[in-house]
């Protein structure tokens, strides 16, 4: 194990070398749909509001532009000799943006303050059970059982001043029914490349580059001022950038593609996104809820989820619905992600004779009606995704309705485990497909399965999954995962559909990679 | 007098508790907004919890009287969404709707005096006709559509005016700012007010319009006619006069309406008032967002309803005299 991690450290560091020391002047007005809920860093777990905290603060370790796990404030990290403690190396000589010194006590401050019944960040730190310091720039993190994976956990870890934490009262995250708003929802102070100048909550963010930061000579940092203007209507975010108001959209519209790579000066870079979109249909229950068959659950059957499988045309929805916005899919994760092979990958071959001859064996020759539950606000062309999948379905003879809901109603309805059949979206933060199984495969208990609504439940399985997260041999750990893959596919747990793929668009002077996960750390955007 | 204002009171209250009281239970059907508040690896257990401690386990008298109790005194909760206090939020985020709402309702009425008076007088010309015919596509196009083209032509192709925001602003007081002092700031308001104004525009021009015309056939307009006043005389200083009084009526009731469909407007500008909030407040289903804004929609409408009834009161003496008659 600790062989990966320095081989992960040496690429950083020559990576690191390879970035030249050109500091320009240039001010970035940026939009993007949605802004960050809040500064304070722990209180919540999104994407947006990441995307702003990790330009002003920092974490132990964070993943650069191209997913690699990158030193932050942590310069080292190791397993000790007990395999249940880990050990951060932490950087000397960082400063908070008000001057304060950073040190150990703040990283075992910041991890406890996460770990706080308020924070919504506690879900990454359930497996650490201790943290401690060793010295003023050594921290050690003791886990409930060996856990190779903590540093992935602790990519959106940012760390905070304890002392200002104490000063301004804000030792705990903000708690939504004391109906009092924090110091911290508004003020921020970190050690990261940006400081904060001023910002109104979904109007406008400013921040100017901080200039003693650590990674002056590390990193690009070419922008020196960064102007964050959130902008919710689709087609006034593109008029913003055709003309000219803004210089780089995170989330410019499918619809207005094709337009925005025309027009002069301006360029869109994609690549595929941390995100898979899958059908999940209930196999666990005795019945369907809404079905005409009463007394068992066609679904429960794998020849009937197989015969879905192969009936769904991933190109076709590919190419119709979303423009050729997507990567068609056969497995729920994204090429980067550990256990990912093109094998597991492969787009299932559509054949609808088979599916028919499937349906037959199964009992159901004049097929079954069911419903399936859709968000029509959440994901890329969600409801017209859903839309394409039925008049699939219809072609093996299966009746499906269409039920598509705001995502608030949607995932509600799902929690309260009332669907038969319903897309979902999965995005995999630790780039490791434990994750995968421990929300989406492993039975519903209070310990994990939080997200598997198809209500698939297998022993052996299970032991496999929770095999994983102490498995500190990374050959068996890596047998393990294949395995669980393999029954995944072969019972057709999921029907995936496709990765969605992310694309910014930017004026052509700019050099910015798209990050896999969607979070742009403007110290690496570079101009040409 | 005094019991004619109370009774008026107790009405607007009774139609503010109403409102209020179906707009909560509208909001059963919203969704959930536990799940955007806690990410995809919170557990049920931590879902219950923050069920609980919002008190939304509670059941919906009970919600909505703790709602009603808190709102009297001012405190309409955190945001679900800010982690702010809602009112503070909503009391910086007014200026700007008010700001779009007074410029688009001049720019309205303005233009739509100016228009109505041209049309009556040159009833028969190719520019009275060709008023009357675009007016139309004023009423007919739903506002979002006029916005996007407006952006389309005036941000993108030809580029003279910013496509979204409000430009560099001026701080006034601490919650006050206003965009009229500065260039950009007046920029970014034209592309705003004229979508939001065009169809009261067009509602004016056309009111005046007709009252002109009907005001114009009159008795005392021929008699002045017979004086051998001139024709400018006649037209602006008797005939637009009496035409104005249903117009100024109108206006201020539609005032209010202003406000309240500013929420289209603000999204297709991203104008930062209260219309744009309340989008953003829907989508996250932020709760106590979402009834405080409707609770001050609710009393904008019942605040203006009630001043015009009192100065109908004031003006009108017939209403007077049958108030004392029935004494």
């Amino acid at each position: 194990m600790s062989k990966v991690i320095k081989h992960v450290v040496a690429g950083v560091a020559v990576s690191a070398l390879a970035l030249s020391v050109t500091a320009a002047a240039e001010t970035l007005r940026w939009s993007s749909a949605g802004d960050s809920l809040t500064l304070d860093p722990h209180a919540q777990n999104e994407g947006p509001t990441h995307t702003l905290s990790h330009q002003i603060y920092d974490a132990l370790v964070f993943r650069n532009m191209d997913m690699e796990l990158t030193a932050g404030l942590a310069t080292d990290w190791y397993v000790t000799d007990d395999p249940s403690v880990w050990e951060f190396k932490l950087r000397e000589g960082v400063t908070y943006h008000e001057g304060q010194d950073f040190n150990a006590e703040d990283v075992v401050f910041s991890i406890n303050r996460a770990k706080h019944e308020n924070a919504d960040m506690k879900g990454l730190l359930t497996s650490v059970v201790e943290i401690w310091a060793e010295d003023d720039y050594t921290v050690r993190m003791r886990t409930d059982g060996p856990n190779p994976l903590l540093p992935n956990n602790l990519t959106n870890l940012f760390i905070m001043d304890s002392s200002w934490a104490e000063e301004n009262d804000v030792t705990t995250p903000q708690d939504y029914a004391a109906g009092e708003e924090t110091y911290a929802v508004r003020n921020a102070n970190g050690t990261g490349p940006f400081r904060l100048v001023s910002r109104e909550p979904d109007i406008r963010t400013e921040l100017v580059r901080n200039d003693d930061y650590w990674g002056m000579g590390t990193f690009p940092m070419e922008v020196e001022r960064i102007i964050h203007t959130p902008i919710s209507s689709a087609s006034t975010r593109a008029a913003a950038l055709l003309s000219g108001e803004i210089d780089f959209l995170l989330d410019p519209p499918v619809q207005d593609l094709q337009r925005l790579e025309g027009a002069d000066g301006l360029v869109v870079r994609t690549a595929p996104q941390n995100r898979t979109i899958f059908l999940g249909m209930d196999q666990g229950s005795d019945e369907l809820r809404n079905s005409n068959i009463t007394g068992r659950n066609p679904f429960a059957d794998q020849r009937v989820r197989e015969a879905m499988n192969i009936a769904i045309d991933r190109n076709a929805i590919r190419q119709v619905v979303m423009r050729g916005q997507s990567v068609p899919a056969g497995m729920i994760a994204p090429p980067f992600v550990n256990g990912y092979t093109e094998a597991l990958d492969e787009v299932p071959a559509v054949d609808r004779e088979r599916a028919q001859a499937l349906l037959e064996e199964a009992g159901y020759p004049d097929g079954f009606t069911a419903t399936l539950q859709c968000p029509n606000d959440r994901y890329i062309n969600d409801e017209a995704i859903c839309q394409a999948a039925v008049g699939m379905f219809g072609q093996i003879g299966l009746d499906i309705r269409l039920e598509s809901k705001t995502r608030s109603i949607h995932f509600a309805d799902l929690q309260n485990g009332e669907l038969d059949f319903y897309m979902l979206g999965w995005g995999v933060p630790t780039l490791d497909s434990h994750y995968v199984f421990h929300y989406l495969v492993e039975s519903r208990t209070e310990a994990g399965g939080a997200w598997n609504f198809a209500n698939f439940s297998n022993e052996e399985v299970d032991a496999k999954i929770q095999a994983m997260p102490s498995e500190t041999d990374e050959e068996v750990r890596n047998q393990l995962i294949a395995d669980v893959w393999e029954v995944v596919q072969d019972e057709v747990v999921y029907l995936p559909l496709h990765h969605q793929v992310l694309n910014w668009a930017m004026k052509d002077n700019i050099d910015f990679n798209v990050q896999a996960e969607d979070q742009p750390h403007f110290m690496y955007m570079q101009f040409r | 007098m005094l019991a004619y204002i109370i009774r008026r009171l107790i009405q607007s209250v009774a139609v503010m508790l109403t409102v209020a009281l179906i707009s909560f239970s509208l909001f059963q059907f919203v969704g959930d907004p536990i799940n955007n508040m806690l990410g995809q690896e919170a557990t049920s257990q931590d879902r219950e919890n923050l069920r609980e401690r919002l008190g939304l386990n509670d059941s919906i008298p009970i919600q909505f009287a703790r709602f009603t109790g808190n709102a009297i005194q001012g405190d309409f909760g955190i945001s679900y969404r800010m982690a702010r206090p809602v009112s503070e939020v909503i009391m910086e985020r007014l200026p700007a709707t008010l700001e779009l709402a007074a410029v688009s309702g001049l720019f309205a009425l303005t233009l739509g005096i100016v228009l109505g008076v041209y049309t009556a007088l040159r009833r028969d010309g190719w520019l009275s006709n060709f008023i009357m015919t675009a007016s139309l596509v004023g009423v007919s196009l739903p506002t979002f559509v006029i916005g996007i083209l407006l952006i389309y032509l005036f941000a993108v192709e030809l580029q003279w005016l910013p496509s979204f925001g409000r430009g560099e602003l001026v701080q006034i007081t601490d919650n006050w700012s206003t965009g009229l002092l500065t260039e950009s700031g007046r920029k970014s308001l034209i592309l705003p007010a004229i979508t939001l104004g065009l169809f009261q525009l067009t509602l004016i021009m056309r009111l005046v319009r007709a009252e002109m015309l009907e005001v114009l056939r009159t008795d005392y307009i021929k008699f002045a006619r017979a004086r051998g006043l001139s024709q400018r005389a006649i037209h602006f200083r008797h005939a637009l006069k009496n035409t104005l009084l249903p117009v100024i009526t109108i206006t201020g009731l539609q005032l209010g309406s202003i406000i309240a469909f500013a929420i289209i407007t603000e999204t297709v500008f991203q104008w930062p008032g209260v219309g744009l909030l309340f989008i953003t407040a829907i989508n996250f289903v932020d709760i106590p967002m979402m009834s405080a804004y409707l609770v001050l929609i609710a009393f904008i409408f019942v605040v203006i309803n009630l001043v015009v009834d009192l100065l109908y009161f004031v003006v009108d003496p017939r209403l007077r005299a049958e108030k004392s008659a029935a004494h």
